[in-house]
């Protein structure tokens, strides 16, 4: 029998053996996680995970009305379908609000000295003076204003669809807005979203690993020897840096 | 009134590459040396401890181990017409923030430096002819050679524990069939270690290339193929593939850096101390303007405090070295109007093109597994190994499969057409993350007249120095090498038999774009050449105008090459300190007579 059958059972166990995250360092997490635990059966990707327990996260930026509109947005730049949970499901609006109470919303890694030329071209990058708190802010009150002129109602009132067209009329930089680039905003909730649902766990999102589990993603097991030569599925589950399973 | 600390014999600015090689031979040569860097201490523990190094968000996204632009970075503008604005998010270049600097968060590629390129002004003028060369485009020679810099290449690949496959050791051919590539240039030994695997996708680029009558090779690869110790008595483990390697410190001690390959030997000797959170402000001179006494820096509390040394080192970043320069009035700074002085000319970059391929799903890429100095590559393309003649264009282009590990929320590519998020573009996410292909042509930049670098006059950095500004945009010359390489690209692409390809190159009238990542190999500014007129440094890094200055670093490049920078920037700064421990302590001074 090759090496390299799928049904060598030598192979097999080397399989189950060799992607063991190593072991020394699995107890550095302190949290007691035995490597046992993380010894996985082998499953075949993709696949449909359940949707996690929601939490009852109570944001500490956000506003009860900012909070519901980040919620409703998120649920529509990555929704939950038939291949499994969305970003609200995995938490990226906990992940946002996390998000907002750290340097990097302060606008604090980036070169914020004037004089500022917000009408740069493109290729010049980021020359705005506003912080990603600010851009929420303001994007969040500027969208739920326009909502408001058009229907009598917030963004997060919308059906679905309705907030669809909405985000698209955004993103096709056909609203304008008086306080913030509507494009900049949506490119920013965008950004973000896509980092509450498939960052570590550790920040808030991609709670259960759902975003990972839908795209094939192990986590943090990042030791591949066995598999660098394998034209073939990655067998086993997602593990976070806390050492939860998929 | 500065503090000012006990007088060393060398001071080093800047701990990356060139610093800690620099600190390694003068401390060998008996000197007291003491290296200031900018940023904090970094090391394996704790910057890159597993499981918490696993954590892309904190990382590569939130960039951790990169320059703190809030205090310090540069001002851009496409030409000498416009008003250059400030570099206020990171975006095209990623240069590193503290100990090892970009050396400790890099990929790992390996190159030596195709011969030619070291003569590219001489070498393009004798096969093609003065007139090939286009009247704005100032590439120049190095005024030194392969043959030269040989020992130091493989010393440095030695000290790095790169992995790679020879194509010949002292003319004898030993790689045929074994990954070796046919194009690189004679070796006095083998790389210390073996290739590295090749992953699936890196195969299926071997096979295309092939296939179309190219000779695919091993990347050679500072990510080790197995345990390895270096001649600094420094160990390294096997690289695992992780897949977090570019943006990362490597947990499994496999990758190449200052602080795993260098510092721990430098630990052990008394005449060298390591100062972090030491931000130079400038160089001082004496009166004559002709010799220097040290530096001044800021220290973590904000005290200024004068080093003074016999011998300074630059070894930061490529534009901090040349920042450092102007703010100090080391050398004549360059005017291009008058196409006159040195000090900012000659500012060079890298012309990527890249395609992506996108498979059904029976191709397994799993692009979750990689390592950041390992793939398959072709130089056909590279340097002058075709006829240039009939394209019209100037440089060459490696190209690669090098699959450093793709993370989900940068995430892989979607096929063109796919939206930015809903359902359609979670679909295209998910069916395609395990099964694409991403391959580079890594185009050689060169330099032009109206790319420089010089001191901006409007913005200033947190301690009150003008910032640095850059002038650059892309010319015709970069757009058409760029065009025929995203072609021959493509090629390769499509004989892979994917479902769709992706192409992004440069078109016509593009300009550069601050915002999108290139790479971070930055050249020239402070060039090295054989004449004071047109060259900052002598051949031995030394400054033309203040002998005691030398400056290592890829800001010596009079152009950028096909390959990636860091295996000449090493070469360069052994054959530097060779220099310097051989001749110029025996009797300081100019090494070349201007």
């Amino acid at each position: 029998m090759p090496e390299h059958a799928p049904d060598n059972p030598r192979r097999d166990f080397l399989r189950k053996t060799l992607t063991l995250i190593p072991v020394v360092t699995v107890a550095s997490t302190g949290l007691g996680v035995g490597a046992s635990q993380l010894l996985a059966a082998p499953q075949h990707e993709p696949k449909v995970p359940a949707t996690p327990p929601a939490g009852n996260y109570q944001p500490t930026f956000f506003t009860a009305e900012e909070w519901a509109f980040v919620q409703a947005a998120v649920s529509r730049i990555i929704p939950a379908d038939e291949l499994g949970p969305g970003a609200l499901e995995a938490g990226a609006a906990e992940f946002i609000d996390r998000q907002m109470n750290t340097p990097y919303a302060t606008g604090a890694q980036w070169y914020m000295q004037g004089p500022f030329k917000a009408d740069a071209a493109p290729e010049l990058g980021y020359q705005l003076q506003l912080s990603p708190q600010q851009i929420y802010r303001l994007g969040i009150a500027a969208v739920d204003g326009w909502c408001k002129a058009n229907s009598g109602q917030v963004f997060a009132a919308q059906d679905s669809a309705t907030r669809d067209h909405v985000l698209s009329k955004i993103e096709a930089g056909e609203l304008a807005f008086d306080t913030v680039p509507a494009k900049v905003f949506f490119s920013l909730l965008v950004q973000n979203t896509r980092e509450g649902f498939f960052c570590d766990p550790i920040h808030g999102g991609n709670k259960g690993m759902v975003g990972w589990t839908q795209i094939g993603f192990p986590g943090a097991r990042a030791d591949f020897m066995d598999w660098v030569e394998r034209n073939e599925p990655y067998p086993f589950p997602a593990v976070s840096i806390r050492g939860e399973r998929a | 009134m500065a503090t000012v600390m006990k007088k060393v014999d060398a001071v080093i600015v800047g701990f990356g590459w060139a610093g800690a090689i620099m600190a390694k031979e003068l401390t060998e040569a008996g000197l007291q040396v003491v290296a200031l860097e900018r940023g904090p201490m970094q090391d394996t523990y704790p910057e890159g401890s597993y499981p918490q190094v696993i954590d892309e968000l904190t990382y590569s996204v939130r960039k951790k181990l990169f320059v703190d632009v809030s205090k310090e970075t540069v001002t851009i503008r496409h030409s000498m017409n416009d008003v250059a604005l400030p570099n206020r998010q990171l975006g095209a270049f990623l240069p590193g923030k503290g100990v090892g600097g970009a050396g400790l968060h890099w990929s790992g590629v390996h190159f030596r430096v195709d011969p030619m390129e070291l003569r590219m002004r001489s070498h393009y003028e004798e096969r093609y002819g003065r007139k090939f060369i286009p009247e704005d485009m100032t590439i120049q020679d190095f005024g030194v050679s392969y043959e030269e810099l040989e020992p130091h290449f493989d010393f440095a690949e030695k000290v790095f524990g790169t992995s790679g496959q020879a194509w010949t050791v002292n003319g004898q051919v030993v790689g045929e069939g074994k990954g070796g590539n046919p194009y690189a240039p004679d070796r006095s030994s083998p790389f210390p270690l073996p290739s590295q695997k090749n992953v699936v996708s890196a195969r299926l680029f071997e096979k295309a290339a092939a296939s179309l009558g190219y000779k695919p090779y091993n990347l050679p690869s500072a990510n080790t193929s197995g345990p390895y110790t270096n001649p600094y008595g420094a160990q390294m483990g096997p690289c695992n593939f992780c897949g977090f390697c570019s943006g990362y410190v490597c947990y499994m001690y496999s990758k190449a850096s200052p602080n795993v390959n260098i510092l721990p030997a430098l630990r052990q000797v008394p005449n060298f101390e390591l100062r972090p959170n030491a931000h130079v402000l400038r160089v001082n001179l004496d009166d004559s303007k002709r010799k220097a006494t040290g530096v001044t820096y800021i220290d973590a509390q904000g005290r200024e405090v004068e080093q003074p040394a016999d011998l300074v080192i630059l070894a930061a970043f490529q534009f901090n070295n040349v920042r450092l320069m102007l703010l100090s009035g080391i050398g004549k700074p360059y005017d291009p109007i008058k196409n006159e002085g040195v000090v900012g000319r000659n500012f060079a970059y890298q012309n990527m093109g890249t395609v992506k391929a996108f498979f059904d799903k029976d191709t397994y890429t799993n692009n979750f597994i990689g390592a950041g100095g390992n793939g398959i590559a072709i130089d056909d393309f590279n340097a002058d190994n075709f006829d240039h003649g009939p394209h019209g264009f100037v440089g060459g282009s490696p190209m690669w499969v090098n699959q450093a590990g793709t993370r989900p929320i940068a995430g892989g590519a979607t096929p063109p057409g796919t939206p930015a998020w809903g359902s359609a573009w979670k679909k295209a996410t998910a069916d395609y993350y395990t099964h694409q292909v991403s391959m580079d042509a890594h185009g050689a930049h060169q330099s032009y007249r109206g790319n420089y670098l010089d001191l901006d006059p409007t913005y200033r950095d947190a301690y009150g120095q003008p910032l640095l500004r850059m002038t650059f945009d892309w010319q015709e010359n970069d757009i058409r090498m760029n065009q025929f390489m995203v072609d021959k690209l493509s090629k390769i692409a499509q004989a892979m038999n994917p479902k769709t390809i992706a192409v992004l190159g440069k078109k016509v009238k593009d300009h550069f774009n601050t915002a999108s990542y290139q790479t971070t190999h930055l050249n020239g500014g402070a060039i090295m050449g054989t004449d004071p007129k047109t060259s900052a440094l002598n051949r031995y890094l030394q400054s033309w105008d203040v002998h005691n200055v030398f400056v290592p670093g890829a800001s010596a490049f009079p152009q950028g090459l096909g390959y990636n920078p860091t295996g000449l920037v090493a070469a360069l700064t052994y054959w530097s300190a060779r220099a310097i421990r051989e001749q110029y302590l025996k009797n300081p001074g100019p090494l070349v007579q201007a």
